[in-house]
């Protein structure tokens, strides 16, 4: 396998790692919020469920979540999932993992708002709804955006944990061209890594684009 | 008709009672100012009167509409607060502007979203009033790139473009320099003049004998003395009243 066939094999591996990596944000960044809502919710059970959910998501490994996601549902039930199972398993996976973290630092930001804000906005007549589409949530955006960048860059990385159950993407690509006879071998990790380290410069750079976008207040 | 009636507010955070047995009413174009010690009570009164609050005790009433009420010994709030907080205004200490809106749509967005005024109505009467407030070049401005007496020249002009019958202060002036504080109290005095009704709760001595038609003086959750500045300033009854007012020379 010459160098460059090992490069654009990369590179169509890399459309899938794109797809994990947009579909979860995707799911994930408004998923965080309806988590967020559940910890704060005042029906006792639904808050201590999305306790107990954002606790395990966090204190376990993302690796062995996608394992558990791929392989609970057939042996567990007895069904035969669709072929295209491997590639929903991750991404669900990443979602809800994702959220989890999303609903945390949604959480910081929501609680660093004065407590000024919501009376301001109650003097004013604005409904609750009202309040928190129109002078929470934007503000909350700004404040959490440098920790929201932090997740997206470890995402972008976190992808190659697709490989743990074989999914097609740009690692389990680099791993399968690596051990093939006559290939550039080690040298394939070495292309992967710069195609993750280009794509998160790439990420960093809009996620800085968007933090400036938000610069015209304070 | 009172603007505002409220009566025998009683108002507890824990084992300690802030409000006990509060009574007063506004009538139109009565400015009223709130007087006494800070942890007299007066920010919870007016917390209470803007539902910031809610009442342990006591009645409350906006244009002769009940708003809160005994049953037995139990308060109940009236469902309807929408059209209640549409009565009132409140000028908060530290303003409390939006800081992602611009000043024009800080002043804009409740009117028209909240109260659904014709957009173009709200803008023209923003308009005047920011000219009036002397704040004319800072409609496309954002509250961080103000000085605090403008923001609170913003804050005050925000709850005016809502039309209430009866505007609160709570401190207004308190976060400001004596310089920016002169300005805003400016401003309130320009209120005045125009027989705004107003409950101001204030340090600011001078301006309150000056400016009040009727002066109030809190101390322990409890009115100690009220009548005019005359009366108050002039006539003090009560030695609590003088001992707070002895550090006020007119």
């Amino acid at each position: 396998m010459t160098f460059s066939t090992m490069v654009g094999e990369l590179a169509h591996a890399f459309i899938n790692t794109f797809l994990i990596f947009l579909l979860t944000l995707i799911g994930s960044l408004p998923l965080g919020l309806v988590v967020y809502f559940g910890k704060k919710s005042r029906f006792k059970p639904l808050k201590w469920l999305t306790e107990v959910y954002i606790s395990i998501m966090r204190g376990t490994p993302l690796i062995l979540q996608i394992m558990v996601i791929y392989y609970a549902p057939p042996l567990l039930f007895h069904v035969t999932l669709p072929g295209n199972w491997r590639f929903s398993a991750v991404v669900v996976a990443f979602v809800i993992n994702y959220a989890a973290y999303y609903a945390e630092i949604y959480r910081g930001g929501i609680e660093s708002i004065p407590v000024g804000q919501y009376e301001a906005a109650q003097v004013l007549g604005y409904r609750k709804t009202q309040t928190f589409v129109k002078i929470i949530l934007p503000q909350m955006v700004k404040r959490t955006l440098p920790a929201v960048t932090n997740e997206v860059i470890t995402l972008v990385k976190d992808t190659s944990l697709a490989s743990a159950i074989g999914t097609i993407e740009m690692f389990t690509k680099a791993k399968q061209i690596a051990v093939s006879p006559r290939s550039p071998g080690m040298l394939t990790f070495l292309v992967a890594g710069i195609f993750y380290y280009i794509f998160n410069v790439i990420v960093a750079f809009g996620m800085k684009k968007l933090e400036k976008a938000l610069d015209y207040y304070q | 008709m009172h603007i505002l009636d409220i009566r025998n507010v009683r108002k507890s955070f824990g084992d300690n009672e802030v409000l006990k047995d509060i009574s007063l009413t506004v009538d139109r174009g009565e400015v009223v100012s709130v007087i006494g010690p800070s942890g007299s009570g007066k920010s919870t009164f007016l917390r209470c009167a803007t539902l910031l609050e809610t009442m342990d005790s006591g009645t409350l009433r906006y244009m002769g509409e009940t708003v809160a009420s005994m049953q037995g010994d139990r308060i109940v709030y009236t469902k309807d607060l929408k059209k209640i907080r549409s009565y009132f205004g409140l000028v908060f200490q530290n303003f409390n502007l939006f800081p992602h809106f611009s000043v024009m749509k800080n002043v804009t967005d409740a009117p028209i979203s909240v109260q659904k005024r014709d957009p173009k109505e709200v803008r023209e009467t923003a308009r005047e009033l920011l000219d009036k407030m002397g704040l004319g070049d800072k409609a496309d401005a954002y509250p961080c790139e103000l000085s605090g007496g403008q923001k609170q020249r913003v804050s005050i002009v925000r709850a005016l473009a809502m039309k209430p019958e009866i505007l609160f202060f709570d401190e207004p002036t308190s976060a400001l320099d004596p310089e920016l504080t002169g300005e805003v109290l400016k401003v309130i005095r320009q209120l005045a003049d125009a027989s705004m009704t107003m409950v101001i709760v204030t340090h600011e001595m001078a301006f309150a004998h000056a400016i009040s038609d009727f002066v109030v003086f809190m101390d322990g959750g409890v009115i100690v003395e009220q009548g005019t500045p005359q009366e108050l300033f002039e006539g003090t009854k009560q030695e609590r009243t003088r001992q707070f007012l002895q550090n006020y020379q007119r």
